[in-house]
This record gives structure tokens, C-alpha cells and sequence, in this order.
């Protein structure tokens, strides 16, 4: 074989090669969601109530303490669990304890889960528990709401906007 | 059971190779320079990222933006430039993968060669970074998914106080800090995985990191070709209050991340923790058995410094004379470097099979497989020699000709065999002629000894073949383990044609000491064979 027939031959191998890599390179299509299907998001970041209630220091536990650490309250550093429930058409979603991050347990407690639903009409009802109490709930929303197809339907917790958000 | 993983791989590597080094020829077989096109790749994704980045808006809004204009307005040089970017990067997947699949069919991953297996690893890792932060900065619905799926990734690790997908839940949250940091990552990582190739190849003697220039012009050319063709495009801009499904995935960057879909996070960061744990302890699962390293034997090294050029592993070093010899180095082996495959025996002038010591000694030998072993089986094999057109073959013991037992000496490297080694076998009548079988011309288990070998021969690398051997008699086969009958048929047209001529002239001038007298055994003739 000629050196030009070879390399002729050697450069269409490398281009059908090269065609390969760039038709992999997007192709086949990757569907993560089947047709017609929304996510539906329940994520916040958001720090509970202290594990105790703080204490009024006296004058001499505050004198008794480095000048540069005196402080008027003794607070305990860790945090409650935040109890968090979403219910969709009465239905319950989701149901945890979240417990707060960080080695001393001190950080905000934090959620990120995606449910793939069909996308309709929903009634959507979340709420929350970040206090020290036992029954019942501190933050809630009920609201019935329209999932489109193809849909990222978030609900966030904002306590600067007035508590769970829906978008 | 991994020794028949990689028996199964090599025959599938030498039915490519084959009709590819028919094609392309053994120099520019692309299977023979995947190490070289992966630098390659790298350079050409290098000056294409560097040129894009003149167009590229880091932020929120442009970033899509830019990279429209630069595909549609300026799809001529700019377009072209983000294709090559794209598909070079996926190119270089494919050598990673290709390579480090080849490295594992032949072998050459265990003992000594622990290190380039290991230090590939954080390449893979390396490579992966590079190209997903890449993907991040396009701002289109790839980038989208991309984003989303690696930070719910990353946020399995207890690394982040609060999840970095939080960032990707609504148009808000994201800023264009965000994309001066994927930027200043997709560059700073690829300089890293540029630094740990660097360390990849340290101890590879004349590593080849520049394809030959045919092969790179045909690559260039081609990627030229299929950028114009299927020109890479961006997916629609991304929309954080839409799941982007579907989306055209790169399945050479992104093979993993449907996966997510499927098993959580963590069981896909087992997968890979896994992979990388399997692909770190493979050199020692089980260990290969070495065979001793090269020795020096100062009474006879002159400091020639030819056994350290030779050495294909950087496994022998010139230092200061210690023995008080009037040379001013002498060679020192590294013995954790060294892989015993005897191309510095080949390399050293003082191993000449025409020494006349009883004790046959050179500079640089093999404990386990002296250049003394050596001779003495050459004229043991010699001996077996019968009948018109005697062909002695010395053979590698990886290449195609390892296999034979009648007249053939196998040994770790046949650049080991000196050329003097020709000269003697010839000059002293022990054959009519000398088969040199190594490995595939594009596979040499030992890197540079075919190479060697050649140029030895050609009277272009020391020590030479002296010019008085007729090449006529010497018949170099480059083959295979798979590709034994092919060697066979070789040998055995090269000893027709050896019948055919006239007899040698070629003696050597001195007397024909004992160790070198070939004992003749008869073989005896097989039934029908014979008139």
C-alpha cells in the first residue's frame, strides 16, 4: 500500500473514530424525569430553638469569668431537632427529625429532598417544629397548588419572608 | 481470574492492533501513542480554553450568552475553537481509558511500574474535575443538570455546612461570584492535572508526550473535520424553575450521573471510592515476581555511559569512580527501578560473547540471566541446528516467538542480545542465519528495545553491528504472542531463502575456543518428512 493510500486510510479511521467521541458527546439523550412529571422540593436551612433555656448570670459569676469572655447569659451551645412533615393530598411525603449539623451540634438542622410526582393540582400542607414543645407545630402551610410539567416546585422556609415559601 | 481478564484484553488489543499497524504502520499506530495523544488532547483543549476565555462572560446573565456568540457569530474560528475544546476533552478520556486498559493487558502496571499506575490515578480524578467544571460555565441546560447533580453529590460529604444544590433551587440564589469561581477552578485544575502528568512520567526514560507529526496532523485534521460537521452547541439556556429533561449528556464525562438518579449519592461515591481503592492496589494484587535487578561489575565498565541511555526505566545513573579506575564515572543501578529486562547487557561494549575468559563477565549483567547463560545457550541451541538454512532464533519473551523450543533462546528483552552476539553466532558457523523475535512493533513489552534493537543493527546506536555480518542473514520479526504462526512462517521462509545462498564468508580470526564449540546433536528427521 502507497504511503498516501495510507494515510488516506489512517486519517478516515481517525475521523470516524473522532465522529464517535462527538456523537457521544451528547447523544444518546438522558431523560431524568418520565413525561409529564414535576419535582417537587422540600429544602431549607434553618437553626432550632437552643437545646435549653438561657441563664441570667450574676454579677459575681460574671466578675469570676476573663474580662474578655464576660457575658450577661449562659446559653447551652446545641440546638434542637427540627421535626418537619409534608403532606400532598393528605397523603404524607415525608416525616423527619433533622437533626442540627456541626460537631456540637450548634449548626442550623438542614433538608434537601425531591419527590418526582405527576404534574397536576396538588394540596400541599408542610409544617414545622423548631421549639421545645412536644405537640403540635410552629410553622405551617396549606395551600393547593398547579405542578406543570417539567416543573423544579420548591418550597423553602424564609423566617425573613414569613416563613415556608412556595415557587 | 484477573490474569484471564487481562489474557482476554490482549488478545482484544492484538486484533485491533494488528490491521492497525497494517494501516497506519507500526510509527504512527495510534494504539502505540495513546500516552502522547493524551498530552496531545491536552494541548490542543489547552489553547482552545485559553482562546475561548478572550470571549467568555463570567457573568450570571452573559455567561450563556457569550458562549451563543461565540458558537453562532464567530462559529468560524471561535466555534471551531469550542468543538475542539469539547471533543478534545472527550478524546482524552478515551486515551486515559484506552491507555490505562492496554497498560493492564500487557501487564505493565506491576513491580516497578507501580508508580505510573498509581500516579495515573489522580489523573482520572483530575481529568473528571477538569471537565465537569467546564461543563458548569456553558450556563445551558447541561450546565444546569451538571451543577445540580454534582453539588447534591459533593453535599453527601460532610465537608459543607449548607447544601451547595441550595444554590441552583431558584434564579435568586445564584450569583456571578459563583461563575468566577468555576472559572478560576476549571483553570486552576487542569494545571494541576498537567503537574501530576509531569509526575506521571518521571521515571519513563524519553517519554513520548508528542505524537508523531503525521499522527497529529491526521488528529488535527480530523478534529477540524468534526468540528464543521457536528459543531458543539450549547442546550437552551438554563432555568432553575425547570428540570432540564431531557439533556444531552457527554457520556465520556458524565457516564456516572444518571446513576444518581437511580442509587443515592452515597452508594455512588462507594462505586467510585471503590474504583479508585481497586485501581490503587492492582500493582500488588498479587505483585509480580521480580526477577534480580541488573548488577555492575566495575572490573569491566569503563563509564561508557551507553547502558544508562539505554535503560528505558531511568534505572541506571553515572556516578563518581569508586574504584580508583582512570574513568571518571561508573554506572549505578537503582535496583527499585530497575525491571531486569537486560537491554543494558545488550548496551554494554564489554558484552562480547568473543571474550575468551572462562568466566564470561561484562560491565552490566543479570544475576539471574548472565550474558554467560546466555551464550552458552545460543550454542546449546546452535547445536540442535540441523539440516540447509539453519536459523537461530533469539527470541522475547513476550513476543511471538516465545513459544518455540527448537533452536531458540528466549530471553527478557532481545535488545539484551549484544549485536556482537550476531557476529558470533554467524562467524562462528553455529547457523546460517539469526531470527531477532520480538513483540509487536507497537507493543514492546519493554518500550525501547525493539527500537534499539534496530538501530543497533542499522549502525546507528552503539554498540553497532559490525558492517562485515551480512545483513542477509539477519531477519528481524516483530510479532505478537498472538501471532506465533505468523513468526513461524517468517522463520521458515527466512531459512529457504538462507538455503539458497552462497556460503558465509565470515570468520572470526580467532581460534574457536571450547565454551563456543557448538555440540551437534542430530535431530532426527520426523517420518514422511524426508525423501
Amino acid at each position: 500500500m502507497s504511503r498516501t493510500l495510507r494515510l488516506a486510510g489512517g486519517f478516515i479511521v481517525i475521523a470516524a473514530l473522532f465522529a464517535a467521541v462527538a456523537w457521544l458527546s451528547d447523544r444518546p439523550v438522558y431523560r431524568q424525569l418520565p413525561e409529564g412529571s414535576a419535582v417537587m422540593m422540600l429544602t431549607f436551612v434553618h437553626g432550632a430553638d437552643r437545646r435549653g433555656e438561657c441563664r441570667k448570670l450574676s454579677p459575681e459569676e460574671i466578675a469570676k469569668l476573663p474580662p474578655n469572655m464576660r457575658r450577661v447569659q449562659d446559653c447551652p451551645r446545641g440546638r434542637r431537632p427540627i421535626y418537619v412533615e409534608l403532606d400532598v393530598d393528605g397523603r404524607n411525603l415525608y416525616r423527619a427529625s433533622l437533626p442540627p449539623t456541626g460537631i456540637a451540634g450548634d449548626g442550623p438542622s438542614r433538608v434537601y429532598q425531591r419527590f418526582v410526582l405527576p404534574a397536576r393540582k396538588y394540596d400541599v400542607a408542610v409544617r414545622m417544629r423548631d421549639t421545645a414543645r412536644s405537640e403540635g407545630f410552629d410553622h405551617e402551610r396549606h395551600e393547593a397548588v398547579e405542578v406543570a410539567p417539567d416543573q423544579l416546585f420548591v418550597i423553602d422556609y424564609r423566617p425573613e419572608s414569613g416563613g415556608f415559601i412556595f415557587r | 481470574m484477573i490474569g484471564e481478564i487481562r489474557s482476554a484484553l490482549r488478545i482484544g488489543f492484538a486484533l485491533i492492533e494488528q490491521p492497525f499497524d497494517r494501516l497506519f504502520g507500526p510509527a504512527l499506530n495510534p494504539l502505540a501513542q495513546l500516552g502522547a495523544l493524551g498530552f496531545f488532547f491536552f494541548w490542543i483543549v489547552a489553547v482552545s480554553g485559553i482562546y475561548l476565555f478572550i470571549f467568555f462572560d463570567t457573568g450570571i446573565e452573559r455567561a450563556y450568552q457569550s458562549v451563543e456568540y461565540l458558537t453562532r457569530d464567530q462559529w468560524f474560528h471561535a466555534g471551531v475553537m469550542r468543538s475542539f475544546h469539547r471533543y478534545a476533552s472527550d478524546l482524552m478520556v478515551v486515551m486515559v481509558a484506552t491507555h490505562l486498559l492496554r497498560e493492564f493487558a500487557h501487564d505493565r502496571y506491576r513491580g516497578v511500574r507501580w508508580y505510573s499506575w498509581f500516579t495515573g490515578l489522580p489523573i482520572i480524578w483530575l481529568l473528571y474535575a477538569s471537565g465537569i467544571t467546564g461543563y458548569w460555565l456553558v450556563w445551558d441546560k447541561l450546565a444546569q443538570y451538571v451543577a445540580v447533580v454534582s453539588s447534591e453529590l459533593l453535599d453527601w460529604l460532610p465537608i459543607f455546612g449548607e447544601p451547595i444544590a441550595r444554590n441552583f433551587i431558584a434564579t435568586g440564589t445564584l450569583t456571578s461570584r459563583f461563575f468566577s469561581l468555576m472559572v478560576f477552578m476549571h483553570i486552576a485544575v487542569p494545571l494541576f492535572l498537567l503537574f501530576i502528568m509531569w509526575v506521571h512520567i518521571l521515571r519513563i526514560s524519553r517519554p513520548r508526550v508528542n505524537p508523531p507529526r503525521a499522527l497529529a496532523l491526521m488528529s488535527l485534521a480530523a478534529l477540524v473535520a468534526v468540528s464543521i460537521w457536528k459543531p458543539a452547541l450549547s442546550q437552551g439556556p438554563a432555568d432553575l424553575a425547570v428540570v432540564p429533561s431531557p439533556v444531552g449528556l457527554d457520556w465520556f464525562f458524565l457516564p456516572l450521573y444518571p446513576l444518581t438518579n437511580i442509587w443515592s449519592n452515597g452508594t455512588v461515591w462507594a462505586l467510585l471510592g471503590a474504583f479508585s481503592l481497586m485501581i490503587g492496589l492492582m500493582p500488588w494484587l498479587p505483585p509480580l515476581r521480580r526477577a534480580k535487578a541488573a548488577e555492575i561489575d566495575l572490573a569491566h565498565c569503563n563509564g561508557c555511559t551507553r547502558c544508562a541511555e539505554d535503560c528505558p526505566y531511568e534505572a541506571i545513573r553515572m556516578v563518581a569512580r569508586t574504584d580508583g579506575m582512570p574513568f571518571p564515572t561508573q554506572a549505578e543501578v537503582n535496583p527499585s527501578l530497575c525491571v531486569s529486562c537486560g537491554i543494558c547487557v545488550g548496551a554494554c561494549p564489554s558484552s562480547t560473547p568473543f571474550r575468551r575468559t572462562q568466566d564470561l563477565r561484562t560491565g552490566i549483567d543479570l544475576p539471574e540471566f548472565s550474558l554467560k547463560e546466555l551464550r552458552e545457550r545460543v550454542v546449546e541451541a546452535a547445536g540442535r541446528l540441523d539440516g540447509p538454512g539453519r536459523v537461530l532464533v533469539l527470541a522475547c519473551e513476550h513476543g511471538g516467538g516465545a513459544g518455540r523450543l527448537a533452536g531458540t533462546v528466549v530471553m527478557p528483552c532481545v535488545a539484551m542480545a549484544p549485536p556482537s552476539l550476531i557476529d558470533f553466532i554467524l562467524s562462528r558457523d553455529l547457523a546460517d542465519g539469526v531470527a531477532v523475535a520480538g513483540c509487536a512493533e507497537s507493543a514492546c513489552y519493554n518500550r525501547l528495545g525493539i527500537k534499539w534493537t534496530e538501530q543497533r543493527f542499522a549502525g546507528e546506536r552503539d554498540p553497532y553491528l559490525r558492517a562485515r555480518v551480512p545483513r542477509e542473514r539477519i531477519a528481524l520479526i516483530w510479532a505478537s504472542a498472538l501471532a506465533a504462526s505468523r513468526v513461524e512462517a517468517e522463520i521458515a521462509g527466512f531459512a529457504a531463502r538462507l538455503a539458497t545462498l552462497s556460503p558465509k564468508r565470515l570468520r572470526s580470526p580467532l581460534p574457536v575456543s571450547a565454551s563456543s564449540r557448538p555440540a551437534r546433536v542430530r535431530v532426527p528427521a520426523k517420518p514422511g518428512s524426508g525423501p
